[in-house]
């Protein structure tokens, strides 16, 4: 089997580390990967933003990039839920306006292809247990646009907990937002930093040593408040928890 | 779109009200109202999340509220109409209001006309919205509030925070204070003494209230749902005031919303059911007061005013109603629930949202009723970090999200809006020139063939700016960086590791 891996733009810049681990993942499963280099942005900032025009180029593009593909994965909840939930409406609204010409069969045929990661692991592949290992407490952050828009539901939960040496602790108020939000972050910084603070609290208080979640967009926000408030705790994509085995532990 | 065009919106309930990024930044510094907010929303939306739990057919009547009310507001011309000829055949009499100015016109004339200077009112979101209180009393008319929480609110010259619970923003210490310093200029005073144990503050505005009561003979409520068929106005309430005011006092002046009509009896049985474990967490609220016109008797006998008379509320839902995306905010029966689940609510507190609406629904139901053309209105689709929270509590399932992100793009690309019944192009609210550029950019950056080339530049740029260590950055930038760092940035992009691991592969 082969899959398109979406690293996605906000990975690709900042946390190269995440793709590289789910390339090592997939690798390991039997799967190969391949990295289509004209992909960038799903969109996203600019839909949610309300510059929906501004959109419209970045989900040809990306519709593009994949096209031909059985399977798209990516390691980010938020932009997975961006593409399922909102492309064809971009599409559809594009071509009523008179822009955009397809671009809503283009979105069409994107969505049903596009997979985030432990969607891909436990409904594809049918793997929990992926023979990783990871001697630490782990708290895990279920980012809304995964909760509640993609409904991962226990996939996150079930692939962790089949990690060798990794105890997983409750996160209390769990399905509460961080409080990034994309630009809600720099539009209500006040509201926003409350959030993450309280998030960064409930996650200290279960004493586990890593801050897990699926999206970096909500772990770069934490992360940045975990190192300024200087606190015992370290953000963590799920993917490197998952690509951590014996012979090459996670460092 | 209703054949009947109603009315133009009103003007902002709260004007020059801060936008909410300041507003609710204050909020957030309060350690008190904070303290306040989160044990209050914390527990009635686990006591909610209970009483919904017990239903196994809440799914089913999600969908069934949502469609009856979809239905409605797509036959809202029929229904009000029939609604009209049933009130009328029952003894009431109907007025139609296009904005909150001739609302408040009629209920003032009708006060006024039987010779009474006070009425006693039913908690109301309609006669919030329109400030009927505010325009009773240049009229030289007393309106005296009897829900626990509004009379709270009234006598503190304070405004609702919330929809279910106005003064959720005040300890037992503060509403103490408030009856204390305040009664007396009312009514009666409050007791001696009082402590702040809330068995003796109930008891306090129980006397209080009661003379209030005994007194009037003049009421204004609002409806949670009128039925069209019958004729007859509902209300839900949970201490019995509202059963006084709507069966004591001879005139009985009903302000609501057009969007509250549903079409039979029997729809209620759904509304029964998920409005009060929705907003209060409730099986089934304490009081279901129901009054068709006059009844049989034509009020003569009996309990029941002997006057009673509708006014219709259009103020902005007619045009509400004519945006396809927007208009499932008209779906909403003000349960509340999805303030309650909102974590963005719970640290700005309901006065940052400027309007009698707040929370969620009120980011949705203000810049709509009211336009995005105010600094608050056109702050308020952004009051949010689209987590989905709300949509997921709402009992008539409407998707909050969607509608934020459709008014975010009316408030920063402009676009086509319904105002006074008809079509009309607004442009971009103020302020979004800088942000659009940007926005502009990054596409161009991101949709470029040298996207690769232009992110690579970028790191190294950021790579050099990072060696100066700054822990604050310029301009927008510092909102991120006064309360969290920026990231580490590493060595590479994936795509040059990607592009170095496929050159050994082929090597």
């Amino acid at each position: 089997m082969r899959v398109a891996l979406f690293v996605t733009c906000v990975n690709d810049a900042l946390h190269p580390r995440t793709g590289i681990a789910v390339v090592r993942l997939l690798e390991r499963l039997g799967v190969g990967v391949d990295f289509p280099a004209a992909q960038s942005c799903c969109g996203q900032p600019q839909y949610n933003t309300g510059y929906r025009r501004e959109a419209e180029p970045l989900v040809r593009r990306t519709a593009e990039a994949f096209a031909g593909y059985e399977y798209v994965v990516t390691p980010s909840g938020s932009c997975a839920a961006m593409i399922r939930g909102h492309y064809l409406r971009i599409g559809h609204a594009a071509e009523a306006e008179g822009r955009g010409g397809a671009l809503a069969g283009l979105a069409e045929d994107l969505v049903p292809r596009v997979y985030e990661l432990t969607e891909f692991l436990v409904d594809v592949l049918g793997v929990t247990d992926v023979g990783a290992y990871f001697p630490h407490t782990v708290t895990y952050h279920p980012s809304c646009h995964g909760l509640r828009a993609l409904g991962l539901g226990e996939r996150p939960a079930r692939l962790l907990a089949a990690v060798r040496g990794l105890e997983l602790r409750e996160l209390p108020g769990a399905e509460e937002c961080c409080g990034f939000g994309g630009t809600f972050a720099v539009k209500n910084p006040d509201v926003s930093a409350a959030m993450g603070a309280d998030k960064i609290a409930a996650a200290a208080a279960t004493g586990a040593e890593v801050l897990c979640g699926a999206d970096n967009s909500c772990l770069l926000h934490l992360d940045g408040i975990l190192r300024r408030e200087g606190a015992p705790l370290r953000a963590l994509h799920l993917a490197e928890i998952l690509a951590s085995t014996e012979a090459e532990p996670l460092r | 779109m209703t054949a009947i065009h109603l009315g133009m919106p009103a003007f902002p309930a709260f004007p020059a009200f801060p936008a909410f990024p300041a507003a609710a930044g204050k909020a957030v510094a309060d350690p008190v109202l904070r303290a306040n907010l989160r044990r209050a929303t914390h527990t009635i939306r686990d006591k909610r999340a209970r009483a919904v739990a017990e239903l196994a057919d809440w799914a089913e009547l999600r969908a069934a509220g949502k469609a009856v009310k979809d239905h409605t507001l797509r036959h809202l011309d029929r229904y009000l109409l029939e609604l009209e000829a049933s009130v009328t055949a029952a003894g009431g009499t109907v007025h139609w209001a296009a904005d909150a100015e001739e609302a408040n016109r009629i209920v003032t004339e009708l006060v006024l006309a039987t010779g009474e200077r006070e009425v006693v009112k039913v908690k109301s979101m309609a006669t919030q919205e329109i400030g009927l209180n505010e325009a009773l009393e240049a009229a030289g008319i007393a309106a005296y509030e009897t829900d626990l929480a509004e009379l709270i609110v009234q006598l503190g010259h304070d405004r609702p925070s919330h929809i279910l619970v106005p003064a959720i923003h005040l300890g037992r210490a503060e509403i103490r204070e408030v009856f204390a310093e305040e009664m007396g200029g009312w009514g009666r005073p409050a007791p001696e003494g009082l402590g702040d144990d809330p068995r003796e503050l109930a008891e306090a505005a129980r006397l209080h209230l009661r003379e209030k009561f005994l007194r009037a003979k003049v009421a204004v409520s609002g409806a949670n749902f009128m039925v069209a068929e019958t004729g007859t106005m509902v209300v839900f309430e949970s201490e019995g005031n509202g059963r006084m005011c709507l069966t004591l006092p001879e005139t009985l002046i009903s302000v609501v919303g057009i969007e509250k009509v549903i079409p039979t009896f029997r729809d209620l049985e759904i509304f029964l059911q998920t409005l009060p474990r929705s907003s209060t967490a409730e099986r089934m609220n304490p009081y279901t007061t129901m009054w068709t016109g006059l009844g049989p008797s034509k009020g003569a006998e009996g309990d029941g005013p002997t006057a009673f008379h509708l006014v219709l509320l259009d103020n902005g839902r007619t045009d509400t109603l004519a945006d396809e995306v927007g208009r499932q905010a008209l779906r909403c029966i003000r349960c509340s629930a999805c303030l309650n689940v909102c974590p963005v609510y719970e640290r700005a507190g309901g006065h940052a949202y400027g309007s009698v609406y707040p929370g969620p629904i009120g980011a949705i139901l203000s810049p709509q009723l009211r336009g995005t053309g105010s600094e608050i209105d056109a702050s308020l689709p952004y009051a949010s970090t689209l987590c989905g929270a709300c949509y997921e509590v709402c009992p008539v399932a409407i998707d909050i999200p969607e509608v934020l992100v459709h008014l975010r793009e009316r408030v920063a690309q402009g676009g086509p809006v319904t105002r006074e019944g008809i079509r009309v192009r607004i442009r971009p609210a103020h302020g979004h020139a800088a942000e659009r550029a940007a926005m502009r950019a990054a596409r161009l950056l991101l949709n470029h063939d040298d996207w690769p080339v232009a992110l690579r530049a970028g790191e190294r740029l950021l790579a050099r700016a990072r060696r100066l260590r700054p822990r604050r950055l310029p301009g927008p930038g510092r909102a991120w960086t006064d309360s969290r760092e920026l990231p580490e940035l590493p060595a590479q992009p994936f795509r040059d590791w990607w592009a170095a691991r496929d050159r050994e592969g082929r090597a």
